[in-house]
């Protein structure tokens, strides 16, 4: 029994020692891929090529999550809100949710799950099948040609992303809650410009998709270049991705928003 | 360098998040009554401020005319020091009356600007001179009882 429990103790520190191992390694591959990626800013198609991979095609599964966020948000917020007899407040109840938090988080957790997992499994698959290999063997960089262009396509992409998100989700709230069920439309938008403010409210969602954006970019290429070349490691490592990536976001959404909103009304 | 296809497409993806992110600024923010066009700064003290906090509007006649840009404590004489940005466009008399009011019941606080009658007009850095407090909701409740008591006390003499 005893050795039992000894055993147990040892697992938990190897788990640790290694997870923090891992960390380190991530560390050192995120400055070597911003140290490397000077080379292919230069080559910047190779970039436009992975935006049109990571951006373009998550266009359709955001705008459309957008939309459906955004008449959910008017049609509950208009039930809570006319029970008070304020039900023109819900221009702002939309978007200041959906600028402040659910375009960042959900378009970010939206695009972790989409394109994220994607540039992990390319990538490890490139490993797998021993391309990033071969490239070395010619001299051709594989952070340099490969996992540079994909981050920097991520960050780029990401904000756009989150913006078409809150537009489209603002568009649906007016949609539910003007054309349908008869909100006052001067109301809806006057209420909401008084309320949502450039600098605090706009500025500091895209601030936060732009580190969302980092993040979920970095985790997704981290993962896939350090995945296990088989088949089973490529999965496992897919899956780590999403729910690192996941965690890592929602985490950091709450660190962002208590340095953002902290000293305000 | 060749054109292809996915340029387009990505050119056009550029475009849209930047569109989206100039509706949010200028349909959905405050960006289009963020006047770019110049304006000046009045000061005023106020007994009691209340909860007016920076960023609050300056209306005269329902209209927003301005922002409050700080409010400060002035140890001196013991009062709210609050500097707001008014619009040059408009200008108001020396002898112009602020006032920290409420919109509707649990509406937000501004301030609002009465236009006296002097001719001649406030320029930036000038201080308003007359002013009126907000109202705090427990300073009245307790003037009414006080009130009340008295009454009660004088029918009984």
């Amino acid at each position: 029994m005893p050795r039992r429990i000894v055993l147990g103790i040892r697992g938990v520190g190897h788990r640790v020692i290694e997870s923090v191992w891992r960390l380190g390694r991530a560390s050192r591959f995120f400055m070597l891929t911003l140290l490397k990626s000077g080379i292919s800013l230069r080559r910047f198609n190779l970039i436009i090529r992975e935006i049109y991979f990571t951006g373009v095609l998550s266009l359709i599964i955001i705008v459309v999550s957008g939309l459906f966020v955004g008449m959910v948000l008017g049609l509950q917020g208009y039930e809570t809100l006319q029970k008070y007899g304020s039900e023109s407040a819900v221009g702002t109840l939309v978007a200041l949710s959906l600028v402040r938090e659910l375009g960042p988080v959900v378009a970010a957790l939206l695009f972790a799950s989409r394109a994220g997992s994607a540039i992990t499994a390319e990538i490890g698959l490139m490993k797998a099948t021993e391309q990033l290999a071969a490239m070395e063997m010619m001299a051709v960089d594989p952070i340099a040609r490969v996992v540079a262009p994909r981050f920097w396509a991520g960050v780029i992409s990401m904000p756009f992303l989150a913006a078409m998100f809150s537009a489209v989700g603002i568009f649906g709230g007016y949609l539910v809650t003007v054309v349908l069920i008869g909100v006052d439309e001067g109301s809806f938008w006057s209420q909401m410009q008084n309320a949502v403010d450039f600098r605090y409210d706009i500025v500091n969602g895209v601030i936060k998709t732009c580190v969302f954006g980092v993040a979920v970019t970095a985790i997704a290429v981290f993962e896939g270049y350090d995945a296990p070349p088989t088949a089973e490691g490529v999965s496992g490592a897919t899956t780590r991705t999403v729910v690192t990536s996941s965690l890592a976001i929602l985490g950091l959404d709450f660190v962002l928003t208590a340095f953002m909103f902290r000293g305000m009304s | 360098m060749q054109r292809t296809t996915m340029d387009l497409w990505v050119g056009l993806f550029v475009t849209a998040g930047i569109g989206a992110l100039l509706v949010l600024a200028l349909k959905v923010g405050n960006m289009g009554t963020y006047s770019a066009a110049q304006s000046y700064t009045l000061m005023g003290n106020f007994e009691n401020i209340g909860g007016l906090k920076p960023r609050a509007p300056v209306k005269s006649a329902g209209v927003v005319v301005g922002r409050v840009v700080d409010i400060q404590f002035n140890s001196e004489t013991f009062d709210a020091i609050v500097t707001m940005s008014i619009d040059s466009r408009y200008q108001f008399p020396k002898d112009t009356f602020a006032s920290i009011l409420t919109s509707g019941l649990l509406g937000e606080q501004y301030i609002g600007l009465a236009a006296g009658g002097d001719e001649v007009m406030l320029k930036s850095g000038d201080k308003i001179m007359k002013t009126n407090s907000a109202m705090v909701l427990e300073e009245m409740i307790g003037r009414f009882l006080f009130n009340k008591a008295s009454e009660s006390n004088g029918d009984k003499n």
